[in-house]
């Protein structure tokens, strides 16, 4: 990796949750290990994976909304732990998946955007407050009307536009993007990610784009990260993921993908992945994929493949490749 | 075409009764389905693509009612049908599976007892007929350990395996028209992929025709044989999936192909349809997309489009192809 400052570093993330099964039994569901990336000033990394990935929880967890079972996250070189996590709660924001559940209906749009204003005090009067909500909400393409409005009376597109203007208030330099447009329709989705790549050009700030919808993550993305049980197979430039797939897993994703076009749809060969992803509290030993993987060998069964970089700036945690 | 389609559907309206008034959820779909092929029902939310295909098999919900229109199967309008002989219908002629299969299967009851419960309803077999019957529709869509799967409840399946169940039940009965509404949205990528395969497969070996509801353009363009565009509950536009995706005549088709991303060397911006979506509690007079549309006319905004042959293979509603079909005879005559 360069010798450049990162805007964001983790290092060796693992999120455990404690679950019960049976009476006595506590078991530990994994879900995040060992998880480490960078993400520079004014980039979009791309985090793709299935339900149960850990991809959200990887999320959550480096801004600390989970308390890290382990690792650490360096937001511009500084160490983010549990005590100093308020100083950097301007600075790293998030937009959830639902925007019809991470918007209080009891709070006008004023109110729900204003709330990072009030907590980090970042006005001097009242008219400067007003002002302020005015200018996120024009900056997102809403316009100041909207704001002594309630949640309810958007429809799902305008309501994301509210959570990002939320996260943009207090200028933030980096936004988690939990499945941003997931919830949307194809219309309003472009709508949401153009006002992402906008704002990205305007304000320089960077994202951890997490998505299923692999068109979608490498539309947006300068990197992409896949992830499987918990874990970053592959991680690399966008257009090389999604060109040359190396990570077996990462192949057969980006054969599943259907493809908005009936020529390449006829002429396609969808390599099918047998069976479900395993149970992450039963993990399989040695590499996670190998239960699914067409390819695994005696040695997949025994030892975990770590990540190695196979190109600059690319790398692949397979025994076989 | 000298044989009858297996499915016609003529005018069909559907409008749902609340509170705050008529909500019309389809405003006069017609189309032609053959047996053996594929259709493609493609729109955003609210736009009646489940709505039509709910109205065909009357499962609409209380407020809900089809109020003009004919559904006619074999040449016979089972709208007219009773109660009574849609039950025997449904299933064995026209069966459907839904998005979640999680809500779809009872919780209460094991796979096998609601496998055998639908071959019971709809055929004459005896107790090891059914049984086996049972068993032979998990083998057959791909359940591993049948035996087994058939002692499990619901909540013991992953939503992959769920949704092969759905489809075994609703395919035991062998009918003519399997309706799948949106059957891989809830689903994974990998998972998706298998149960799209797994349609194919069966749509082969067995033949029947399928209905194919879903707000996404990859697995339309994936399935389909031919697709039809729904917006406002109204058809924009109909054709085979080459037509639809290459040569597209509806504004809104263009938009829609416009804005979902694609695989690309360079980056290009996306190309969104602005505004929301219509409101079906007030309709406009003209046509419905026309608040939306970037190239609306004012004879847009007065009168609703009329469906406009375009070719063969192809059917449009759209002011703006009629104005383009016109101006292409001009250009015709003039050389």
């Amino acid at each position: 990796m360069s010798g450049q400052k990162h805007l964001l570093d983790v290092r060796g993330l693992k999120e455990y949750f404690p679950v019960k099964s049976g009476m006595l039994n506590k078991m530990l569901l994994k879900a995040v290990d060992d998880v480490s990336f960078t993400i520079d000033e004014g980039e979009t990394l791309g985090l793709v994976g299935e339900s149960g990935c850990g991809k959200t929880t990887v999320g959550r967890t480096l801004l600390y909304l989970y308390k890290p079972t382990a690792g650490e996250v360096y937001f511009d070189g500084q160490l983010v732990t549990e005590k100093n996590i308020g100083d950097f709660r301007k600075d790293m924001q998030i937009v959830f998946q639902d925007p019809y559940s991470s918007l209080n209906p009891r709070m006008t749009v004023a109110d729900i955007i204003g709330e990072p204003l009030d907590i980090h005090k970042l006005y001097s009067s009242k008219k400067e407050r007003a002002d302020r909500i005015a200018e996120l909400l024009t900056l997102v393409g809403l316009n100041s009307e909207h704001a002594n409005r309630y949640a309810h009376e958007f429809s799902g597109g305008q309501r994301q536009r509210i959570g990002i203007a939320r996260a943009l208030a207090v200028n933030p330099r980096f936004i988690v993007c939990d499945e941003p447009v997931s919830a949307l329709d194809v219309s309003i989705q472009a709508q949401i990610i153009n006002t992402f790549e906008d704002l990205q050009q305007k304000l320089g700030i960077a994202y951890l784009f997490i998505a299923h919808d692999l068109l979608v993550v490498q539309h947006m993305s300068r990197r992409i990260a896949v992830m499987y049980l918990g874990r970053i197979v592959e991680i690399g430039p966008a257009g090389d993921i999604i060109g040359s797939p190396v990570h077996p897993y990462t192949e057969s994703l980006i054969s599943a993908i259907p493809m908005p076009d009936p020529e390449t749809a006829r002429h396609k060969h969808r390599i099918i992945l047998e069976g479900d992803v395993p149970s992450p509290l039963r993990m399989p030993k040695g590499c996670p994929f190998r239960t699914r993987c067409r390819y695994a060998t005696k040695e997949c069964e025994e030892s975990r493949p770590e990540l190695k970089e196979i190109a600059p700036d690319r790398f692949v945690a397979c025994h076989n490749r | 075409m000298s044989e009858m389609p297996l499915l016609q559907v003529k005018n069909l309206h559907t409008s749902f009764f609340t509170d705050a008034g008529e909500v019309k959820a389809v405003n006069g779909i017609s189309y032609n389905l053959d047996a053996g092929k594929v259709l493609g029902i493609v729109g955003e939310s609210g736009s009646g693509k489940s709505v039509s295909a709910y109205s065909v098999l009357r499962i609409l919900t209380d407020t809900g009612r089809v109020k003009e229109g004919e559904v006619l199967f074999k040449g016979e309008n089972i709208l007219k049908y009773s109660e009574q002989q849609m039950q025997k219908f449904r299933g064995s002629r026209i069966s459907i599976i839904f998005q979640d299969p999680m809500t779809c299967l009872n919780p209460t009851f094991s796979i096998g007892s609601q496998l055998r419960e639908a071959i019971r309803i709809h055929t004459d077999r005896n107790k090891e007929e059914i049984q086996a019957r049972a068993l032979e529709m998990l083998q057959l869509v791909g359940v591993n350990e049948p035996e087994k799967r058939l002692k499990q409840y619901p909540h013991e399946l992953s939503g992959g395996m769920r949704q092969r169940v759905m489809i075994a039940m609703a395919l035991a009965c062998e009918p003519d028209i399997l309706i799948a509404d949106e059957p891989t949205t809830a689903l994974d990528v990998t998972i998706q992929a298998q149960i799209l395969e797994l349609m194919q497969d069966l749509q082969r070996k067995l033949g029947m025709a399928i209905i194919m509801i879903t707000h996404d353009l990859g697995v339309i363009a994936d399935m389909c044989d031919e697709i039809i565009v729904m917006y406002g509950g109204k058809v924009c536009e109909r054709g085979t999936a080459d037509e639809i995706f290459y040569n597209p005549r509806h504004e809104y088709t263009k938009g829609l192909i416009r804005s979902i991303p694609r695989i690309s060397e360079k980056h290009e911006k996306l190309i969104p349809i602005s505004g929301s979506p219509v409101d079906l509690l007030n309709l406009p007079k003209g046509c419905a997309f026309a608040a939306r549309c970037d190239h609306a006319m004012k004879i847009c905004l007065e009168q609703p489009p009329e469906e406009v042959r375009v070719n063969d293979f192809h059917i449009a509603a759209c002011w703006n192809n009629v104005k383009q079909m016109m101006d292409e005879a001009k250009d015709g005559e003039e050389t």
